[in-house]
């Protein structure tokens, strides 16, 4: 336990504070790589889970695409992408570009298949009952199916936003920044506290990003008086 | 067989119990209905009975033993259990299903295998049924398994909540019959519970009426609760149309029928002339040697010679002697003949029932 | 921006893959795959071990729910790349300081989804036993435990699958399995086992997926097929 506390000391020690390698500068760059994956991911996932979700089309093929997507590893898509950078657009190979495409597709499947379920969940006959009184199929899911699935929406981007803070250490494999380097030098150079202090910043800032999302996400959900119903049904 | 003395059953920090004292006795292969309004205490009496709720006071005795004596797990085995979404397990086979409680008191598998041949035949359940799962049977299908898994075992005693209320009201009167059938045949001691007044009324030897927090309004034969209703609240809960629903417990075959206007094929046509005006209905049945033909008016036997001359129309339709007689009230007001012609077996002509004759068993 | 150039040099005249090489250590795909296998299998396996019972307990005695939760919620929230730098200095270069961090996340996803499937079986049916005279042992192993099957396996499903990427990530302190490879390839710029080490960790992640799904349509032939859906909460 000696060693959590030489991390917490590395930590307190003012001469890690400043500098372009300092904790602001790591912490900023490493919550700069997270958002930019998060935007990218949301942009692109959010609408796909909603066109799919309310027109009903391509749902299994997308879904069956997303649980693949859900199941590669996070080091193989940083591998992966890295690989067709480096062949594709060798200037931009190094640094922050290859993270950030990793870590969007990272946090693609999760947010696709939670906004997908969150319309699909909605209830038929309500639907159905706001096409009757005139609701156009924009107006149903703009009134209607978003923010009714308000509520898994903002679960997809807790998960996927945790999940793209934990893994964007690995940034630090392809001399990318961010809280990862300290882990990674510190590995290397045999600096144990400066290892331990990068992995309790990243748990830190991991279990931060995971609060502040749950907090969002109440301020988010509409005020349902009774809960969703129970899932009585056995999944097979 | 069962008698339940000054039962109460009180949840902790509710001021009125779920059912006060009550006191009920029935009798070896009685067929008891509990009905009343909701909060009326019928389902948590039922469940009292075995077990699945603990009464907070009284006793229940089964064969003059108390039910709080035995071990609930052992009692339950010797006690059918029936409830309205049947509770069939959905990962075991409809012929697992029924052997569950059979293969829990360690019958052989002869025993049991014998056990289901015999209850697919009371059940009228196809042998190919058995190596499906539940959730490949029709809802009226199911409710037939879990009646038939609860006298698997053959016990004596069974208990039904609400049997036939998940299923539509064709299929739920199917079953009921179904249900009249087997019990003439097995004399079962039943207690079922129902919201539904009129299956009550059917499938009931007694009925008991509780009321709010499990206070007995009445207990009687459904015939006696719709003559004499103990009380305002009786009167009120079996409703409106209590002449009516009595004539659905009385059988045609248990009153006299009326002879009504008939002829044979042979008679004159003026013989057939007279009669129709003398019974004024406007119409005659034609019968030959017993057998009913149909019927004729004035005007096809215009021309005719005898009776017969004309073909006879057929009527649209008949009431036998296991009918009701609501089912013949009905068959009154919608035939055109203003008549129900009561046949027996092989178009046998009995006779005719008139609105006239079934008032006289309303008001009777 | 020398380096650069420099390593952007190296992978021009590389092809994507030597077939070569990939014959020539066949052994070390071998034994990286074994390692990636034994070390998801054992792990879960234990994770198994202890989230059941924990599951079990938790279904009779609701009141355990939220702070079992808890608990085990606090080691999830750990990144795995942090857990196991956590872990390095404490339990060195070993199988352990992978493993903790694996039982650890598959305690919680088997510990919820066993728990969702005890509570899975609908009321009239646990009525139904109990009223027939089974023994609450009876209704648990009878009734309650082989309902729960699908959603248990569903559970392990996603927690073998996970495991599998998580391993890949132990690459840094040598346990990655074929995550070894991809970690060569960014070390030495060399694209043949970076690609290998992607194929086959992906390869493996889906061939267990697969495996597990039709070990659920087997073991459920009661289920009517298309009901499945996971949604993470």
């Amino acid at each position: 336990m000696e060693i959590i506390t030489d991390g917490f000391s590395w930590l307190t020690d003012p001469a890690n504070w400043s500098g372009s390698n300092g904790v602001p500068i790591r912490v900023w760059e490493h919550l700069q790589l997270s958002l930019i994956a998060l935007t990218i991911a949301t942009v692109i996932a959010v609408p796909l889970g909603l066109a799919i979700g309310h027109t009903g089309r391509g749902r299994f093929i997308s879904v069956q695409v997303a649980n693949i997507g859900r199941s590669v590893p996070s080091l193989a898509i940083l591998g992966l992408v890295f690989l067709i950078a480096v062949e594709r657009v060798p200037a931009l190979a190094f640094g922050s570009l290859p993270t950030i495409v990793a870590l969007a597709a990272l946090g693609i499947p999760v947010i696709l298949i939670n906004t997908y379920v969150g319309i699909d969940q909605v209830d038929r006959e309500t639907v159905e009952a706001a096409r009757g009184m005139g609701m156009s199929g924009m107006q149903v899911l703009r009134r209607l199916e978003v923010p009714l699935a308000t509520p898994l929406i903002m679960t997809g981007l807790r998960l996927a936003a945790v999940q793209i803070v934990a893994t964007a250490g690995l940034a630090a494999l392809i001399a990318g920044g961010g809280l990862g380097r300290y882990v990674i030098d510190g590995f290397y150079q045999r600096e144990n506290d400066r290892m331990v202090a990068g992995a309790i910043l990243i748990a830190a800032i991991s279990v931060l990003t995971d609060l502040v999302f749950t907090l969002l996400a109440r301020l988010a959900a509409p005020r349902l008086t009774s809960g969703s119903k129970g899932s009585g049904k056995i999944p097979a | 067989m069962i008698s339940l003395e000054h039962v109460e059953k009180r949840y902790s920090g509710t001021a009125a119990p779920a059912v006060g004292d009550l006191t009920l006795e029935i009798g070896e292969g009685e067929t008891v209905a509990l009905v009343g309004p909701s909060g009326c205490g019928k389902t948590t009496t039922l469940k009292m009975i075995n077990r699945l709720i603990e009464p907070t006071g009284g006793r229940i005795l089964l064969d003059s033993t108390n039910v709080l004596d035995q071990d609930p797990v052992l009692l339950r085995r010797g006690i059918g259990y029936v409830i309205q979404h049947t509770g069939l397990l959905p990962h075991r086979t409809i012929r697992q299903n029924i052997s569950t409680v059979p293969r829990l008191v360690a019958w052989n598998d002869e025993r049991i295998a014998a056990r289901i041949a015999e209850l697919i035949e009371i059940f009228d359940l196809d042998a190919e049924l058995l190596d499906r799962y539940p959730a490949e049977l029709s809802g009226g299908q199911r409710q037939r398994v879990g009646v038939a898994r609860a006298l698997a075992a053959d016990p004596p005693v069974m208990l039904m909540d609400e049997p036939f209320a998940a299923v539509d009201p064709i299929v739920r009167g199917r079953l009921q019959d179904q249900f009249l059938d087997i019990q003439a045949r097995l004399r079962k001691t039943i207690v079922f519970v129902t919201h539904d007044v009129d299956e009550a009324i059917k499938l009931s030897d007694r009925m008991a009426i509780l009321n709010v927090g499990g206070v007995l309004e009445q207990f009687a034969p459904p015939e006696t609760v719709l003559r004499e209703p103990e009380n305002d609240f009786v009167r009120e809960f079996v409703g409106a149309e209590r002449g009516l629903k009595r004539l659905a417990l009385i059988k045609v075959g248990d009153i006299e029928v009326d002879d009504g206007p008939v002829v044979s094929p042979s008679a004159s046509a003026d013989e057939a002339r007279r009669v129709i005006d003398e019974a004024g209905f406007g119409w005659v049945s034609v019968v030959d040697e017993g057998e009913l033909l149909g019927w004729v008016d004035r005007h096809e036997l215009e021309g005719c010679a005898t009776a017969g001359e004309p073909t006879p129309r057929p009527f649209s339709a008949y009431v036998t002697a296991r009918d009701s007689l609501r089912q013949a009230l009905d068959s009154v007001v919608t035939s055109r003949t203003a008549a129900a012609v009561v046949v027996s077996e092989g178009q046998h002509y009995r006779g005719i029932l008139t609105l006239e004759r079934i008032s006289k068993e309303i008001v009777a | 921006m020398g380096m650069l150039s420099l390593v952007v040099a190296q992978f021009e005249g590389e092809p994507i893959v030597r077939w070569q090489w990939i014959v020539d250590h066949l052994d070390d795909v071998w034994s990286r795959g074994l390692q990636h296998v034994v070390l998801t299998g054992s792990s879960v396996t234990i994770g198994l071990a202890i989230a059941f019972p924990l599951a079990v307990l938790a279904s009779r005695h609701r009141w355990t729910i939220p702070p079992v939760t808890w608990a085990i919620g606090i080691l999830y929230t750990i990144p795995s790349f942090a857990f196991i730098f956590l872990l390095l200095p404490i339990t060195g270069l070993s199988q352990t300081t992978v493993g903790i961090p694996l039982v650890a996340y598959s305690i919680l996803i088997l510990f919820r989804n066993t728990l969702a499937g005890l509570d899975s079986v609908e009321a009239d049916v646990r009525e139904a036993a109990i009223g027939m005279g089974l023994s609450r042992r009876q209704v648990l192993w009878r009734v309650e435990v082989p309902l729960a099957v699908p959603v248990i396996i569903a559970g392990v499903r996603i927690a073998i699958v996970s495991a599998i990427g998580l391993v890949t990530i132990a690459a840094l302190i040598g346990r990655g399995g074929f995550g070894q490879f991809i970690l060569l390839g960014l070390d030495t710029f060399f694209p043949t086992p970076l690609l290998l080490g992607v194929v086959l960790s992906v390869a493996l992640a889906i061939l267990a997926d697969l495996l597990l799904l039709g070990l659920q349509r087997l073991v459920t032939p009661w289920s009517t097929p298309g009901g499945t859906r996971t949604v993470a909460t």
